[in-house]
């Protein structure tokens, strides 16, 4: 296991290398002029140049790559040449919004989409699995900041019930900076005011970005539940006395679960990669709304970080897939 | 006393798209308690139907029972509500298939799935805890044959051997202490080497309980080793069943005496059989008369209504006008 988990992390690491040299190349070949933009409109060419200089883009692309590369090394991801602020900090500050929203999201996802993947499974062609079929496909044909917008309207403007947007409102004290997620922050705190208004703000766009995910979960759940089912095995555990339930949700889940794993990790790159949208409808200030405005500002430093940042979350949620895999799945721990 | 296990008149239908095949078409099957029954017959006779149906585990649809009943200890199994029938099964009538490398639960230590089973067996009489049924589970396990039993509860079905893991099988079939064991082709999908062995393992677990059983094969050779009795299947009708000693030296059915006269590779090969033309007949539209009749060398204008099953001598029974005189 440990081996195994060493050579997949060894193997991570020409990807990662691969992906900035990729972004870096494709941030800098994006038209416009970044420098001219963070200089001002009325710059003078002198100006211009300046800084140029001051951000080191007058050198070859190659040393410019070079220094990169070294800075990344010290966890320097370079600085915005719009604010001057250094792109970590900016990057720590706003990752464990987005994070917090793709753990949210994927929560209800799992949550919501197994059991009701194994019952629709259990209840195959009748009338609730027939409704979920439908309701899959709309859920997964939808795109995700169009049922944000839906969302929005129904919770928000219509019902009143839940916040338009945002993530918690100016007006009140958020709990003590520790982990940036606001939900385990505010427990730690022991607020529990603060606590349900964070996930008052969580809830709309958790749910947005949940819905796809969660169809496809609960479909992929139904399908392995169904395969599990016709097992050699199941027919000895029925022979042998063993209850319904007990071969349900003991026996059967496990074996279903661990064939859905994969895809369970797959969508959490996905959706990390898809917060962008999401988040530009709620206005929610994560990584994503933050390349959203660089992108804007024609700021490559924070796009390159961002995606970076996203590419490597990717890459370690698939390994943790597999280690999840080796947990559920005895054989694969061996090989 | 009544008998143990009693099959009357068993038919049983399978719903595919070209129509119903009549795949069990008349059972009659009479099992006392310590007997030990060898059915016999060739690939898709029905005799894992017959015996996965003496505990309902046949699925409806596509399967539907057209008639007879299935007395285990004079109840009617085909009646009894789900909740009575999980009471039979592991508990009264244990069960074990032909491939140990599909029947153990691949995700699960064996341990785990043996305390289950004991619990399951357990909790319609005495209320057991876990911790009792593991130990139970280690004793199983050590009778079986397993070495370091205790040890190897923490084990997962992938550590073991195929021999090995039919062992584990039959330990979780025989931890509920059933009165029927339904052994079905239990050692096919083993080595050779292997299946002496866990054969005598099951005749000595036999001997040891006193308990009934129904093996199923295609090896009369293994029948005629370990049976008491046997019932002959042809194409969904038990055609002759007896004493193995009736049977086997003086078998009354065509098809018996052909199914003998193939032994002496001593391994009856699944699907077609040596020395016997023609094959099985399509049960969707079977021979009106005796299903033999397409293969049989004695074939007359009298098979051609369904031959009764008549007494040649005390508890050999004969499914063929020939034993009708
Ligand atoms: N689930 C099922 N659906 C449709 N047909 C089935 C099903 N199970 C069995 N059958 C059919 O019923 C007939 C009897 O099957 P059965 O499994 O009892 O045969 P068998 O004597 O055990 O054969 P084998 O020696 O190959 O195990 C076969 O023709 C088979 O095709
Ligand atoms: S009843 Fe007729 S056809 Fe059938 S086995 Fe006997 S002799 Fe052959
Ligand atoms: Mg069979």
């Amino acid at each position: 296991m440990i081996r195994f988990l060493l050579r997949r992390l060894l193997l991570t690491v020409p990807v990662l290398l691969g992906l900035t040299v990729l972004v870096f190349i494709i941030g800098r070949m994006l038209p416009g002029d970044p420098v001219a933009l963070a200089a001002g409109p009325n710059a003078s060419a002198a100006e211009i140049a300046d800084v140029a200089r001051e951000f080191g883009l007058d050198r070859p692309l190659l040393t410019q790559y070079g220094s990169y590369l070294s800075g990344l090394l010290r966890g320097d991801f370079g600085v915005s040449i719009f604010t001057r602020r250094p792109v970590a900090e900016d990057l720590a500050a706003f990752l464990p919004a987005t994070l917090e929203l793709v753990f949210a999201a994927m929560f209800i996802a799992v949550a919501v989409g197994l059991p009701m993947g194994l019952a629709t499974a259990v209840w195959r062609d009748r009338w609730p699995d027939a409704v979920s079929r439908v309701a899959a496909l709309g859920a997964i044909s939808m795109p995700r900041f169009f049922l944000g917008l839906l969302l929005q309207l129904g919770f928000a403007m219509w019902l009143g019930w839940l916040p338009l947007s945002g993530r918690f409102p100016i007006t009140e004290d958020p709990p003590p900076w520790v982990t940036g997620f606001l939900t385990i922050d505010s427990l730690m705190a022991g607020d529990l005011y603060a606590f349900g208004v964070a996930c008052q703000h969580l809830l709309l766009p958790a749910l947005a970005m949940s819905l796809s995910p969660l169809a496809t979960i609960m479909r992929m759940m139904r399908a392995s539940t169904l395969e599990v089912l016709q097992q050699d095995y199941v027919l000895t555990e029925r022979a042998l006395g063993l209850s319904r339930s007990l071969i349900l949700f003991k026996y059967v889940s496990r074996n279903a679960v661990a064939a859905t794993l994969t895809v369970i990790g797959l969508y959490f790159g996905w959706l990390l990669g898809g917060t962008v949208l999401v988040e530009t409808v709620f206005d929610w200030p994560g990584i994503g709304l933050y390349a959203t405005k660089s992108v804007v500002s024609q700021d490559f430093m924070p796009v390159i970080g961002v995606t970076l940042v996203i590419g490597t979350i990717f890459v370690v949620s698939n390994l943790l897939v597999d280690v999840a895999q080796g947990l559920v799945n005895p054989r694969v721990r061996v090989e | 006393m009544t008998a143990l296990l009693e099959i009357q008149g068993l038919h049983l239908g399978m719903q595919s798209f070209d129509g119903e095949a009549h795949v069990l078409n008349g059972i009659d099957l009479t099992i006392n308690r310590g007997e030990i029954w060898g059915v016999v017959g060739e690939t898709g006779c029905g005799k894992s139907l017959t015996g996965l149906s003496v505990s309902r585990l046949v699925p409806t649809p596509p399967a539907r029972y057209r008639a007879g009943r299935i007395l285990f200890e004079g109840q009617d199994v085909l009646s009894m509500p789900e909740s009575e029938l999980r009471k039979l099964r592991g508990r009264r009538i244990g069960m074990i298939f032909q491939d140990p490398t599909t029947n153990l639960n691949p995700s699960f230590r064996i341990g785990d799935q043996l305390v289950d089973v004991a619990l399951a067996a357990a909790r319609h009489s005495e209320r057991t805890t876990r911790v009792a049924a593991r130990d139970l589970a280690a004793r199983m396990l050590d009778k079986v044959g397993i070495p370091n039993a205790a040890s190897r509860l923490d084990d997962y079905p992938h550590q073991f051997s195929g021999g090995m893991r039919q062992r584990v099988l039959i330990a979780m079939a025989l931890i509920g202490q059933p009165s029927l064991l339904i052994a079905d082709e239990p050692t096919t999908a083993l080595d050779v080497s292997v299946q002496a062995q866990v054969l005598a393992l099951l005749k000595g677990m036999v001997a040891e309980t006193g308990m009934a059983v129904m093996l199923i094969t295609h090896n009369l050779g293994v029948v005629a080793q370990s049976c008491t009795h046997v019932a002959v299947m042809y194409a969904g009708n038990i055609v002759e069943s007896g004493r193995v000693a009736q049977v086997i030296r003086r078998p009354a059915h065509p098809y018996t005496q052909a199914l003998l006269a193939a032994i002496p590779t001593r391994h009856v090969a699944r699907g077609a059989l040596q020395g016997l033309a023609g094959s099985v007949p399509d049960l969707l539209a079977p021979p009106p008369g005796c299903r033999f009749a397409p293969r049989c060398a004695h074939a007359s204008a009298a098979c051609a209504t369904l031959p009764a099953t008549v007494a040649v001598e005390g508890g050999h029974r004969v499914a063929c006008v020939l034993a009708h005189a």
